[in-house]
């Protein structure tokens, strides 16, 4: 009985962890060329929604997670538009996404709830998925939890062995001297940028598609908000984005293992453990300190201009 | 020799508020070191990033070879085989020698082999006699050794034509001196340099040709073997000037700072100041001569307040809290900071608020809290503009429109112009100014000196610390690694000091 609350608890952390997965690797990308994106939250509804639209109408679950992460790109090229080459706040342009994502999502989405739509199922892994325990837990999971695997050495790899993934970190770090190399400052924090809300878009195409297949109102349910904090506690790194966002996946599922075992704490407060460990880690990581001690990309959140002269 | 790889005509470049180049004609031949020479804000950087690409000329023609050229980006000029060094360093901190080297580098492919980057530095050093660690992180290491890195980014792609902006800024006159070898190396090799400058005695020790930029205009071309500093200086400047000041003699007396075994941090929370100890006298001036980033800033913030720090300073015997300013303004410390637009002046507000935003909480200057009377500071500030000879329209005007040398008139009168200070930290004072605001610096510092007050100098110019103070100490790696006579005769000792050799 026992156990099957660990197992349970467990591949319940892998599959809550898995949006947080995606949103926090593809908003490291972003931050590391030297954008900050808070309209996570927005990109990710707005990727929810789409995914369950159009799985709903076509019946078909590739094209719809295709048109999820589209949409998430889509949104975050609005921000990229804004906070690159308009040079407007990117805190400001941020949380307007989150509000665009939420107000569209909601209004859009009205006539989808309560609907049922084609999603993902579980896919065991032949051989890895019989070993005990570890095979039900990790290897017996749907496709997407098994990408998230994937993008994470693929990720690390392209940021430290490639070149495009230095000159993303040069990028982020000074752009001024990336842009003395030659190389496009505007155009790779664009790319990146996108990339981000693609990435944005995937983890709301998993909680509609996957996770709780289903469309309701705000069903992201903060988890944008959790992706951003996961970002510094990673110090963009994506190897410990992935600990991060199976880790926080964990203590959002606590709740029901909590439940079922009967610990003495009301349900409210358990509800509130994941938010509560990211106003922690926010307070940890935005002491100055802290960020100029682990690496935050130093030009994260200014907009570079060529010409300036002061 | 007689090759013109570069050719500059009629190059105009205006800014909001200024026009920073006027139809300036530059040329430079193969194998040649041309210096631009001017005063800082005559328009020598700007021209060299509009050749880099940087900038974009508002009109004007630039030749390579003897072709027309569009330089839109520095990509472009890099493909025209131009590099330059700026004055702020294009290193990516976080990476090493071997990626700063290898970034933006053509034939990357899609994973860089730094082990080839690595070995053809390695190979290059050698050749140039350059050294650098190929390992070491950029933060971890000096500027000198930045700006060697610099030299073999340039050196790595082959660049032709060389542009360095005021290389020596950073440097120990004994680096310097190194630069200079490898620049002799790399043109010997075929590359032609511009050296941008403003010190005349290094431009005539490197140059072959000097052209001189005076508000954004070319005042002229010389050969540097039919030229002199005299001559110079007077294209420089436009009237001849030497900046020989009456220094009073020292007749330092009672102790005003006492500082003991100080430590203090920088922003990275590193230690940057390691246990300083000295004292400055009533009528002395004492300089604190250094490469900049040896501590200089960490330094000065933390005995004026704005740091914390360990260790003790007492002002007049009276020990000083860290890192609280007001207690300064109470024992009548001044300061003039580094940086006066970001430090100094609030940029927004107009000139008359300036002057007296340290008096509002000065007991000698009794205000309404709760009800403020502009025309109270209105009035008296007419006579700092006077006085300091501020030159401004009206004292409504916002300070950010002001130029270096008024802003910093500003900052001396309100420092000093209010209350007679007993302790005045002075940190580059004359940066950027021109030679008359230079000159108004100066004396208002040995004005102070005459009446008693103690001096801290903190410069990065020797000739100014050795114009103004009684007493050198170097600053070296956060320590004071010794002290000297301000005198050119104890160059070479105090030159060595700042790398870091003991005495």
């Amino acid at each position: 009985m026992n156990q099957d609350i660990i197992t349970s608890t467990l591949s319940g952390a892998l599959r809550s962890g898995t949006p947080l997965l995606f949103a926090t690797l593809g908003e490291i990308l972003a931050e590391r060329s030297g954008v900050l994106n808070l309209g996570l939250e927005g990109m990710m509804l707005m990727g929810a929604f789409t995914g369950f639209s159009v799985s709903y109408i076509t019946g078909n679950l590739w094209l719809a997670v295709m048109a999820a992460i589209l949409v998430g790109g889509l949104m975050a090229s609005l921000h990229a538009f804004m906070s690159i080459t308009l040079r407007v706040n990117q805190v400001v342009s941020g949380l307007a996404l989150v509000f665009l994502g939420e107000g569209l999502s909601g209004f859009w989405g009205h006539g989808f709830v309560g609907m049922q739509a084609e999603s993902f199922n579980n896919i065991k892994i032949p051989f890895l998925g019989d070993i005990p325990y570890v095979g039900t837990i990790v290897f017996d999971r749907d496709i997407l939890v098994y990408i998230g695997y994937i993008a994470v050495p693929v990720i690390w790899w392209f940021l430290y062995k490639t070149t495009a993934g230095m000159n993303l970190r040069a990028v982020g770090e000074s752009p001024d001297a990336a842009d003395a190399r030659g190389i496009n400052v505007v155009l790779t924090r664009y790319i990146y940028t996108i990339i981000g809300g693609f990435f944005s878009g995937l983890a709301g195409a998993y909680i509609s598609l996957a996770y709780t297949p289903m469309w309701v109102q705000d069903m992201t349910a903060g988890r944008g908000w959790i992706a951003v904090a996961l970002v510094i506690f990673a110090i963009w790194d994506p190897v410990i984005a992935l600990i991060g966002a199976y880790a926080f996946g964990g203590i959002s599922v606590l709740q029901f293992s909590f439940q079922i075992i009967q610990v003495p704490i009301p349900v409210n407060i358990m509800n509130m453990f994941p938010y509560l460990f990211t106003i922690f880690v926010m307070l940890f990581a935005s002491s100055n300190k802290i960020k100029k001690r682990f690496g935050a990309p130093s030009a994260l959140g200014i907009p570079y201009s060529r010409e300036e002269k002061t | 020799m007689n090759e013109t790889v570069l050719e500059l005509t009629k190059i105009v470049k205006r800014f909001p508020s200024l026009t920073a180049n006027d139809n300036v004609d530059f040329d430079l031949k193969k194998g040649e070191v041309h210096a631009l020479l001017g005063e800082n804000g005559a328009g020598k950087s700007t021209l060299m990033n509009i050749v880099y690409g940087i900038y974009k000329a508002d009109s004007g023609d630039v030749k390579i070879n003897g072709k027309k050229v569009e330089i839109s980006s520095p990509r472009k000029a890099i493909e025209y085989g131009i590099g330059m060094i700026q004055q702020h360093f294009s290193l990516v901190p976080s990476f090493d020698v071997t990626q700063n080297v290898a970034l933006g580098l053509k034939d990357l492919g899609i994973i860089p082999d730094l082990s080839k980057v690595k070995k053809q530095i390695i190979e290059i050093s050698k050749k140039y006699k350059i050294s650098v660690d190929p390992d070491a992180k950029i933060w971890q290491i000096s500027a000198g050794e930045q700006q060697r890195v610099e030299i073999i980014k340039l050196l790595y792609v082959k660049s032709q034509i060389m542009i360095l902006d005021e290389p020596t800024a950073i440097l120990t006159p004994q680096e310097a001196e190194g630069l200079f070898e490898t620049i002799r190396e790399m043109t010997k090799n075929g590359a032609s340099v511009i050296f941008i400058s403003h010190k005349l005695k290094e431009v005539l020790e490197i140059s072959d040709r000097i052209t001189v930029l005076r508000h954004g205009k070319v005042i002229g071309s010389v050969k540097t073997s039919e030229t002199d500093e005299n001559e110079l200086a007077k294209m420089m400047v436009g009237r001849e000037v030497v900046i020989k000041i009456e220094k009073p003699p020292s007749k330092a007396s009672g102790e005003i700072l006492k500082v003991d075994d100080l430590h203090v941090m920088n922003d990275k929370g590193l230690e940057a100041v390691k246990g300083v100890s000295f004292d400055v006298r009533s009528g002395e001036v004492l300089g604190i001569a250094g490469v900049e980033g040896n501590g200089q800033k960490e330094l000065s913030e933390a005995l004026y307040g704005m740091r914390n720090y360990r260790g003790t300073v007492t002002v007049e015997g009276i020990r000083v809290k860290p890192g609280n300013v007001m207690d300064r303004i109470k024992h009548h410390v001044a300061y003039i900071p580094q940086d006066r637009k970001a430090d100094a002046l609030c940029g927004g507000l107009p000139i008359y608020q300036n002057l007296f935003i340290k008096a509002f909480s000065s007991p000698s200057m009794r205000f309404n809290p709760y009800f403020f009377v502009p025309e109270r500071l209105r009035s008296p500030s007419l006579k700092f503009i006077k006085d300091y000879s501020i030159s401004a329209s009206s004292v409504d005007l916002e300070a950010k429109f002001l130029s270096g040398g008024n802003m910093q008139k500003v900052v001396l009168a309100r420092e000093i112009g209010n209350n007679s200070p007993k302790l005045i930290i002075a940190v580059h004072p004359t940066r950027g100014l021109d030679v008359g605001a230079e000159e108004f610096v100066y004396n208002v510092l040995m004005d102070q000196k005459a009446r008693g007050a103690a001096i801290l100098l903190i410069a990065g110019d020797l000739f100014e610390i050795f114009n103004l103070s009684d007493r050198v100490a170097v600053l070296y790696e956060g320590q004071i690694i010794g002290y000297s006579q301000p005198d050119e005769s104890h160059l070479e000792e105090i030159g060595l000091m700042m790398a870091g050799v003991k005495k």
